[in-house]
């Protein structure tokens, strides 16, 4: 398994500072989005996009495009936070960023791959990813093509019972190419996903579902980093699929919108966004 | 175009026997199923081709979802349930997921309508046409035989883009001579006449031709139109008819909101308005009994449709 040294740990860091920061003006310009969600989920897609996935703007008119890895935002309502990723790789000006939720932006409240390049199913209406993910899997193993398929969820997403479904199916079809990144920040709109409706003990039921579990710290980038390969390990080893159980805090980052609801689905006013602006940049680690 | 012969099939059994033959000329195409896999005959598929064939267990939602993964591979999905559960439970997968990014997925959505039978109420789609029709990108395809059928399974492998066929659980004569018969978005004139425009689709198009019968009897030429396709409708063809008798009847296996009826009231009401009379089955659900019980219940037969139409017609 690899290691990042102390340098690439250091610029993984600070790219989520920077996303961290663009997703709160992202979401203040709009003057709607979901900070608390972006916010819990950008570690996860900092360490995916930057040193994992196998994907890359400047493939699409390569012929080995379709040997891309492919990544589904299940809870698609983290959009911002991915934009900002996606930005970063080069899949369009940064500049663009600030068009988030605007009449005729290609930066859609939810994604949508028709209009935005890098996205590869559209999403936000929740409990629908893990099955697209499923059939990438699937057609990518018809091909014989080694390319891997990661989804991340939310982990109020897994109320929605197409969830549960899609997980049978993706141990029963032995989806050993597929790694699901469970968001567990506990918070949906309503409050606390044990009070509103709970997950009970995710890693057992994750692991009575018959596919492999790992359970990390979903803000250290080592541990992100670690868990992502030992996916692929272990599925290629008992031909299982592997998901990791990424223990977040929702709203991370934003003092005043950690472990909040409250912060689920609202945008800060100006001031909100210069404090939280203030906290993200005089921070190494966010 | 119209057979000579009366060779009885479902058109079930036509879009089994087409899918196979779509599967050796096309390696991308594949079959998804949700454990109904004897009932809409994607077995045959799926005997031919178990690679490409995915029976997905009791679980619509997440079928329709793993045929958007394999369409983003290339694959051309065919997903095939009862209508009732292809458009009524899976409605949100079908818009969002296949119908907003424009997918190259296929429905095949059997057991439409109330000849389902003795099942009941619970699994007779009578509102599919409807919720799939009001999706944008959404090409809803109603096909009257096994000949139509066939076709209108290999024109929509064709096509680019998501498409709903509709189709019933039983056998019935075949309409169209296979040899003839091209499928295309028109509105066919299966019969020509001037008195009134008889316009129907799927299984009760052999109903209207069958009542036009039963009119020329009393007197009334009857013109019937055959609609494969209700979206998008071949207004055209259906305008030019209506400029020609002024009245307009369409009958159809569904519930007379949103279906068939609707649709081409939509289109004559903008452009030619004239007096229509939808038949159809009347904002109610259906119940147990043998088909043709329920399409003498329900009011779709020749026979009963028959002296409503010359009713109208003396209005």
């Amino acid at each position: 398994m690899q290691k990042l040294d102390k340098n690439e740990v250091k610029e993984l860091k600070n790219l989520s500072c920077r996303v961290r920061q663009q997703v709160v003006q992202m979401i203040a310009n709009a003057k709607s989005g979901h900070p608390g969600g972006s916010l819990s989920a950008a570690d996860i897609l900092v360490v995916l996009y930057k040193k994992i996935l196998k994907t890359c703007p400047s493939w699409e008119k390569d012929p080995s495009f379709s040997d891309r890895d492919r990544f589904v935002l299940s809870k698609g309502h983290a959009s911002a936070a991915l934009y900002a990723v996606l930005a970063d790789c080069g899949y369009f000006d940064e500049s663009e960023l600030m068009t988030f939720r605007k009449l005729h932006s290609r930066l859609q409240g939810h994604p949508s791959n028709r209009l935005l390049p890098g996205v590869e199913v559209s999403t936000g209406s929740l409990g629908q990813g893990l099955s697209m993910a499923n059939g990438m899997a699937l057609g990518l193993k018809l091909d014989k093509k080694p390319a891997r398929v990661y989804a991340l969820l939310g982990d109020g997403e897994m109320q929605e019972g197409q969830i549960w479904e899609a997980l049978m199916s993706a141990a029963h079809r032995k989806l050993d190419n597929l790694t699901i990144i469970v968001d567990r920040n506990r918070l949906q709109i309503d409050g606390d996903t044990d009070e509103v409706k709970s997950l009970g003990s995710l890693r057992k039921k994750l692991s009575a579902f018959d596919l492999n579990v790992l359970e990390i710290d979903g803000h250290n980038i080592e541990q992100i980093y670690e868990a992502l390969q030992k996916s692929k390990t272990l599925s290629d080893e008992n031909h299982k699929p592997t998901a990791i159980i990424a223990n977040t805090v929702k709203g991370r980052g934003v003092w005043f919108m950690e472990n909040s609801a409250c912060w689920h689905g609202v945008a800060p006013n100006s001031d909100e966004c210069e404090k939280a602006l203030e906290e993200l940049r005089s921070k190494e680690v966010c | 175009m119209l057979s000579k012969t009366k060779e009885v099939k479902s058109t079930r059994a036509a879009f089994g026997e087409a899918l196979v033959e779509l599967g050796a000329q096309n390696p991308n195409i594949v079959a998804l199923d949700a454990d109904l896999s004897c009932s809409t005959q994607t077995k045959m598929f799926g005997d031919k081709y178990p690679d490409r064939f995915f029976n997905m267990g009791i679980s619509e939602q997440d079928m329709m979802g793993t045929a958007v993964g394999l369409a983003t591979c290339g694959k051309i999905p065919f997903v095939a349930t009862f209508a009732m559960f292809a458009s009524g439970r899976a409605w949100d997968q079908v818009r969002n997921g296949i119908c907003y990014p424009r997918f190259n997925v296929k429905i095949i959505a059997t057991h439409g309508g109330i000849t389902v039978g003795e099942d009941g109420a619970s699994h007779q789609a009578l509102e599919d046409v409807s919720i799939m029709r009001s999706i944008p990108n959404m090409v809803v395809l109603s096909p009257a035989d096994a000949t139509e059928t066939k076709a209108a399974v290999k024109w929509a492998a064709e096509y680019q883009g998501p498409v709903y066929i509709r189709i019933t659980r039983t056998s019935m004569e075949t309409i169209f001579d296979e040899q003839s018969y091209v499928f295309d978005t028109k509105a066919k004139i299966i019969k020509e006449g001037k008195d009134v425009t008889l316009i129907s689709t799927g299984e009760t198009l052999i109903e209207a031709y069958n009542a036009a019968g039963i009119l020329s009897e009393q007197g009334i030429d009857a013109e019937v139109i055959s609609v494969p396709v209700i979206k998008p409708l071949d207004c055209d063809t259906i305008i030019s008819s209506a400029k020609k008798t002024n009245k307009v009847v369409t009958l159809e296996n569904h519930s007379i909101i949103g279906g068939l009826g609707s649709a081409v009231c939509e289109c004559l009401s903008e452009n030619y308005p004239v007096k229509i009379k939808r038949l159809g089955t009347n904002d109610v659900f259906g119940q147990s009994g043998h088909y043709k019980e329920l399409m003498a219940e329900y009011e779709l037969t020749a026979q009963k449709v028959a002296p409503k139409i010359a009713e109208f017609l003396k209005k």
